[in-house]
């Protein structure tokens, strides 16, 4: 006789993301997303130092999580999107 | 008189018959590997070929490739009607086969016997002569035994009664079902999927689900809750699936769904536990008179092994956080080392040993009512020893000592955590009628430590930085910080064995709004009590 299980799982087929198109430069905004564990800040003081030495021409505009417990909030995400073209971000430890 | 229940079943040509048929019937249930059975079929067929034109004689046989034998073996030109499903046989509450029913032209029974009878077929072929009027064909009676028993019915089979209701009840499961193949070890099957902790699991069978599904009055498509990480719904089938997996007995099921209800909740924080670096885990307290009825273990070995209830309670909660929600080690679930617990930790709280108000009714709940909380802590106890104290202010104040461990012993402010308090140490503690709220004062008078011994330093670099003192920390180096933000957050519990004066702590990890807080749910259970 055939065995037949129950799926455990949620069944959801993920849905595949292409990523963005790759750029030769980095122009424009870049976004430095601080989650707020202990000393990422420092970790990102230094990374936009040597940005703004290499590319003068970026906009460096800094972001943080309230907490590194939890995803970030939706507005916080929606701001990244719509403020940056280019998203770097600490993660913890 | 009886009236038979109807059915249609297909003959091994592929006609459906159907029951009742208008004409007296002779209805003889059977399976192949059954020798009682085996010396009937002369006899039925015999039946059949004298009868047949004015009695339906069907043999109805209960698996498909045995029937196939049957017809093969008995050169059978008697339809041979396939209940493989079971669901005729299970109808006539069938205990043995052969089972005889001669059935009237309206399908109320005449006549049954069980087993084999040779007077019960003598008198079955007179009674079929004197129906149809046709002469009794001659039989050697002679070279019958007297009688045999039957065998049992496949039907009274373990599993059978439950596979049928989960058929009847098919239309309210909606899962995925996944058919292995015939050499496929099922075990391994759910291994290399990645459905397991890491243990092996019970296979999720249609009939187990639907057992472990008679456990709650819910509706298998109610939607339990959003699941993170992958924010997926649960309905109750699906905890139900990973309940009978991790080796649930149904009338645990309630308390899974109740706590994962509670996990999921923005206060806990299920998100987050599952993903941090540090090893946490929900750490599951059951209270209320279900505890008993659950035989769940409060007393010698509580946080340990050994008892089913804790240890598969616990087990289905993370199944369903890792299967339904996708938190996987090494994928969404990071953890640096982990820690036994994340397997699954679950115990209850001995309300009847304890000189204090149980964790739920602190909260607010009837002493009578059924709670679960969830705490996000760390994913394994740390044991206290204390075997000379003889006051409650030395044994508190040892406790306090001993909890100074947590996270870094330079770490003051922090939040929740669990002290489980052993019997004796609760004798002790009762003796002098020490309340929670006196414990608690003493474990945070004892841990204040001046900032000076906080600070981060060459001794040790973890502790508060200067900087985050003020313009003038010099002036605050004298002040002093208990362990925890508030007494409050020293949660306490009684649990373990009569004899031992160890208690226990559940360390935290980030507590409050920022982190994860506790949260208890009462348990629904299915029947009322």
């Amino acid at each position: 006789m055939k065995q037949v299980i129950i799926d455990p799982t949620d069944e959801r087929v993920p849905i595949r993301r292409t990523l963005a198109a790759r750029t030769d430069s980095i122009v424009g905004r870049v976004a430095l997303l601080d989650i707020a564990k202990p000393r990422g800040n420092v970790l990102l003081d230094r990374l936009a130092e040597h940005l703004q030495d290499r590319l003068p021409g970026v906009e460096i505009k800094r972001f943080r999580k309230p907490t590194f417990t939890k995803p970030a909030p939706d507005d916080l995400r929606r701001r990244i999107a719509e403020e940056s073209d280019f998203v770097i971000e600490a993660l913890a430890d | 008189m009886n009236s038979l229940p109807a059915f249609e079943l297909r003959d091994s040509g592929g006609a459906t018959r159907s029951f009742p048929s208008k004409r007296t019937a002779l209805l003889c249930f059977v399976k192949e590997d059954c020798p009682t059975c085996g010396m009937t079929m002369p006899l039925i067929e015999a039946a059949h070929r004298a009868f047949g034109a004015a009695v339906d004689v069907w043999a109805i046989g209960q698996d498909s490739a045995g029937n196939a034998k049957l017809v093969e073996r008995y050169a059978l030109t008697v339809p041979m009607l396939d209940d493989s499903a079971l669901k005729v046989s299970f109808d006539y509450g069938l205990d043995t086969v052969p089972t005889i029913i001669l059935a009237d032209v309206h399908g109320h029974e005449v006549r049954r016997f069980i087993g084999f009878g040779r007077d019960d077929w003598r008198e079955m072929f007179a009674e079929l002569a004197r129906q149809s009027g046709v002469a009794a064909p001659p039989i050697d009676w002679n070279s019958y035994p007297e009688s045999r028993p039957g065998c049992g019915s496949k039907s009274v089979e373990p599993g059978i009664a439950e596979r049928l209701e989960a058929d009847a009840r098919g239309d309210k499961m909606t899962a995925r079902r996944i058919e292995l193949g015939d050499a496929e070890d099922v075990f391994e099957f759910m291994f290399e999927r990645g459905l397991t902790d890491g243990l092996p699991v019970v296979p999720p069978t249609p009939e187990r689900v639907m057992l472990m599904l008679t456990g709650t009055r819910r509706d298998p498509r109610d939607v339990v809750a959003i699941v993170p990480p992958n924010l997926a719904p649960v309905t109750v089938e699906k905890v139900a699936v990973n309940a009978v997996m991790a080796g649930c007995r149904p009338e645990y099921l309630p308390v899974v769904i109740a706590a994962l209800e509670a996990v999921c909740t923005d206060t806990f924080n299920i998100h987050g536990i599952m993903s941090t670096t540090w090893g946490a885990t929900p750490v599951i307290v059951v209270n209320g008179p279900i505890r008993r009825r659950l035989d769940m273990n409060m007393g010698m070995m509580a946080l340990g092994y050994g008892t089913r209830s804790n240890a598969t309670i616990g087990r289905a909660l993370k199944l369903v956080l890792r299967n339904v929600g996708g938190a996987r080690p090494g994928d969404i679930e990071r953890s640096t080392l982990g820690a036994p617990g994340k397997f699954t930790t679950c115990f209850a709280e001995w309300e009847e040993r304890s000189p204090w108000e149980p964790l739920h009714v602190e909260r607010g709940f009837g002493k009578d009512e059924n709670v679960v909380t969830v705490f996000g802590l760390e994913a394994g106890s740390r044991q206290i020893a204390d075997q000379t104290s003889r006051t409650a202010r030395a044994l508190a104040g040892s406790l306090g000592m001993a909890l100074e461990a947590c996270w870094h012993p330079k770490q003051h402010g922090s939040g929740e955590i669990l002290l489980i308090i052993s019997p004796e140490h609760a004798d002790t503690l009762a003796r002098e009628n020490w309340t929670k709220a006196q414990v608690r004062a003493r474990i945070q008078e004892v841990t204040a430590r001046p900032v000076r011994e906080l600070i981060r330093d060459d001794e040790s670099g973890e502790g508060i930085p200067l900087s985050a003192l003020g313009d003038a920390p010099e002036a605050r180096l004298d002040e002093k910080i208990a362990k925890f933000r508030r007494p409050e957050d020293i949660n306490i519990i009684v649990a373990g064995g009569n004899a031992g004066k160890f208690s226990a702590v559940f360390a935290g990890w980030v507590s409050g709004p920022m982190g994860s807080s506790s949260v208890s749910r009462r348990i629904e259970e299915a029947t009322a009590t």
